[in-house]
């Protein structure tokens, strides 16, 4: 067991992946001698080489487009996108390519390929370098779409999505590459692209995912000290969705907080919203609430506080759900 | 891919505008088409500065040691075959969609020596990714037709295996399949698959002149020539994307973009088989030998409508069309054949028979094409099984086997198993 930030946690998975698999190849602007604009691929470069980290040039839609034909091929790339908001450019080739060229060919290709996405706000960057663009590939099929929110999540769930045969949207909270947690990395085992239970309670379940995660737990903890019990619920998997243990909870407790940092409206916060009323109606004793992003552009970083689900925002739903009791 | 013809706004009433636009020599806007936009394609009939040709419209054959091609009477017959086959095959396709067989057809009509050259010049283990034309070269891979028409009898995607006949499933989005061949093409150098007089191996992108004006087309050029990438471009320049001439979108020559990424490109008269042949072998071979990418602009004319659906005569003049006849891929081979007695009438007759049965055995194959079964749709969306969608397939399946039920006991109206 190791304590290591979230940055280091996705860095030894692909180092551990790599060194499992020479199929396994990482693609990007500027992950090899630089280590990427965050590090994350720090020292795999010197390690593995330029065959297996490429330098590529600066053009999203041709990393992507690549990456599908070496994928075609039996690689495993492992792409990053630099920031959020530049993952636009190869929209098309995620839509038309990645998630169909399976289903297109009936089978005849899998495309084993994992894109890289530093997602979220909350680190006061300029314009572009802020977005929560998850829904857009939920809405996709043939994609999987994926969000650690702690150093141990992103270490497995990093070397599950990289041995997956489909390929994974991966998102990564930015403002949490450098906090800290224990990392088990000898073993490796299991499902966890499953929503896992962070926080037991009984009055309330709150459920959200990424960067997320820890407001909810600290809104947990607030709501702890004026005697009212959160569930905490962190998704993990975007799609699909592990929503059993969602509706489970929300059989005993009654009330449905949902909380995402992306615009609320045609999102994540929505489908679950709509997935619960659908199997857990008379379970329900409040509507679902949901605390969500802005439905505007991503503000300028002087005012993303205000954007942000916040803890007393996600106190303040919790509050507005227990009212109907 | 279905398009219709649309309409320009018209933008002249700023003199600037306009002067620009004539300065350019380009075509300006305008709601109808101008002389010099339907002009176009005939300009590109008379002027294709520095192409390269081995047989001319009169079927006379000029050997060249650029790009040597041992042309024996074997081979031209062979090719010969290969474009009346195809040609016939895009007639009747046309024909299936007249009637109603088919949704949309993509015809290649004037394109069959553009194909069947880049085709022929392939090896087993190359790797090709068309666009949505290349009914020739997936001729030459040995796809049967009606594995295509299946497409546009929107029965899936195209019904032959990508991975074993190593030609791609038809790409609709105009561009994308560039970069997917690059990045095959930079798997197939990281594999050390280069260098071997005979296992070694290139890959072949196809696109359009459209193409050429978009991003996945110039992202995939420059990763090409980043990575050394074992890829030829082929680009198949007839002149026309739907109604969009090249001259609106090109002020040089296509071919010599290339130049602009660092490596060769060259221009083939695409309606000469034997040129396109011997060109598109030499590149390949560039590709396999590790000095690839190359760049080849297949210089040829789109004879019939874009699709199906689209009405040629809105944006290009019937004299274009006429001009272009004169260069037609399979008469300057028949020329050439009868020229040196290298066939005779029995050859002809004997490969217009062989082109007849195939495309009737085409036809009975398409109309007899069953229906997919609905629970199609959810199969291979996910490599391993994904909840949401085995759920929805769970649902729907059993959703059917409801009217399954009613089937037996009232004859199969759908809605009387409603309940
Ligand atoms: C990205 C995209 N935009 C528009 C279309 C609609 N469309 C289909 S074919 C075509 C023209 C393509 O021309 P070109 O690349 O020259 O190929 P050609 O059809 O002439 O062989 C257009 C605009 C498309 N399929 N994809």
């Amino acid at each position: 067991m190791a304590t290591m930030t979230l940055a280091k946690a996705l860095n030894t998975a692909l180092r551990d992946e790599m060194a499992a698999d020479r199929k396994v190849l990482v693609m990007g602007e500027d992950v090899g001698r630089l280590g990427g604009v965050f590090r994350i691929t720090d020292g795999l470069y010197k390690d593995f080489g330029e065959d297996r980290v490429i330098d590529t040039p600066l053009a999203e839609s041709g990393i992507v487009g690549t990456a599908v034909g070496l994928a075609m091929r039996g690689y495993r790339p492992v792409v990053e996108i630099q920031f959020d908001g530049f993952v636009f450019p190869a929209f098309d080739q995620i839509i038309s390519q990645v998630a169909k060229m399976g289903f297109r060919s009936g089978g005849a290709w899998t495309v084993p390929l994992v894109i890289r996405i530093p997602f979220g706000g909350g680190i006061g960057a300029v314009e572009h370098h802020s977005e929560s663009p998850e829904s857009f590939f939920c809405h996709i099929a043939g994609l999987r779409v994926v969000s650690c929110s702690n150093a141990s999540d992103g270490y497995h769930m990093l070397r599950q999505a990289i041995s997956s045969d489909d390929p994974v949207v991966f998102l990564e909270p930015k403002r949490r590459y450098w906090e800290k947690a224990e990392v088990e990395t000898a073993n490796h085992q299991g499902d966890w692209f499953t929503s896992r239970v962070r926080r037991e309670g009984s009055d309330c379940t709150v459920v959200t995912y990424g960067p997320s995660v820890s407001i909810a737990l600290a809104a947990a903890e607030a709501a702890a000290a004026e005697g009212r019990s959160l569930e905490v619920i962190d998704l993990r998997a975007l799609s699909p969705l592990d929503l059993a243990p969602v509706v489970e909870s929300v059989r005993r407790t009654g009330h449905l907080v949902v909380v995402s940092e992306a615009p609320r409206e045609s999102s994540i916060t929505s489908d679950i919203a709509a997935r619960v009323t659908e199997e857990a109606f008379y379970s329900l004793q409040a509507p679902v609430l949901r605390v969500a992003g802005l439905d505007v552009p991503y503000p300028p970083s002087k005012l993303e506080d205000e954007f942000l689900p916040t803890l007393d925002r996600v106190l303040d739903a919790v509050d507005r759900s227990l009212e109907y009791r | 891919m279905p398009s219709q013809p649309s309409t320009h706004t018209t933008d002249t009433d700023s003199t600037a505008t306009a002067s620009a636009a004539a300065a350019r020599g380009a075509a300006g806007t305008s709601s109808l088409p101008q002389p010099h936009e339907v002009m176009a394609g005939l300009r590109a009939t008379v002027s294709a500065p520095g192409i390269f040709s081995l047989l001319s419209p009169e079927g006379e054959y000029t050997p060249s040691d650029r790009f040597p091609l041992d042309v024996t009477p074997d081979l031209v017959r062979d090719l010969y075959r290969d474009m009346v086959l195809v040609r016939r095959v895009d007639r009747e396709g046309n024909a299936l969609q007249r009637q109603g067989q088919l949704g949309l057809w993509a015809p290649l009509l004037g394109q069959e020596a553009a194909q069947i050259g880049a085709g022929r010049a392939m090896r087993p283990q190359d790797m090709a990714f068309p666009s949505y034309r290349e009914h020739g070269v997936a001729h030459c891979r040995g796809i049967p037709p009606v594995e295509i028409a299946s497409i546009f009898r929107g029965i899936d995607f195209g019904s032959w295996n990508p991975r074993e006949k190593r030609f791609n499933s038809y790409a609709i989005v105009i561009g994308n399949q560039v970069i997917n061949a690059v990045g095959w093409a930079m798997g197939q150098r990281l594999d050390g698959a280069m260098g071997d007089e005979d296992t070694a191996e290139a890959t072949i992108a196809f696109f359009g002149d459209g193409a050429t004006s978009q991003g996945d087309v110039h992202e995939g050029m420059v990763f090409a020539a980043a990575f050394n990438a074992p890829v030829v471009f082929y680009c198949q320049n007839n002149q026309w994307a739907i109604s969009e001439s090249i001259h609106r979108v090109a002020r040089m020559p296509l071919y010599e973009r290339a130049a602009g990424y660092g490596f060769p490109g060259i221009r083939v008269d695409g309606n000469d088989v034997l040129a396109c042949l011997a060109v598109t072998a030499w590149a390949l071979d560039e590709c396999r030998s590790g000095n690839g990418p190359v760049m080849i602009e297949a210089f040829t004319y789109r004879m019939d409508a874009h699709t199906t659906s689209d009405d040629p005569s809105r944006y290009r003049m019937a004299d274009e069309t006429q001009a272009w006849k004169l260069l037609d891929p399979i008469e300057r081979v028949k020329a050439y054949l009868a020229r040196n007695g290298l066939a005779d009438a029995a050859f002809f007759e004997a490969v217009a028979a062989e082109s007849d049965a195939l495309a009737a055995d085409f036809r009975t194959r398409v109309v007899n094409l069953p229906a997919p079964s609905p629970s199609v749709m959810f199969d291979h969306v996910y490599a391993t099984p994904h909840p949401q969608v085995e759920a929805q397939r769970a649902a729907f399946e059993e959703y059917l086997a409801g009217f399954a039920d009613t089937d037996a006991t009232t004859g199969g109206d759908r809605t009387g198993g409603r309940h």
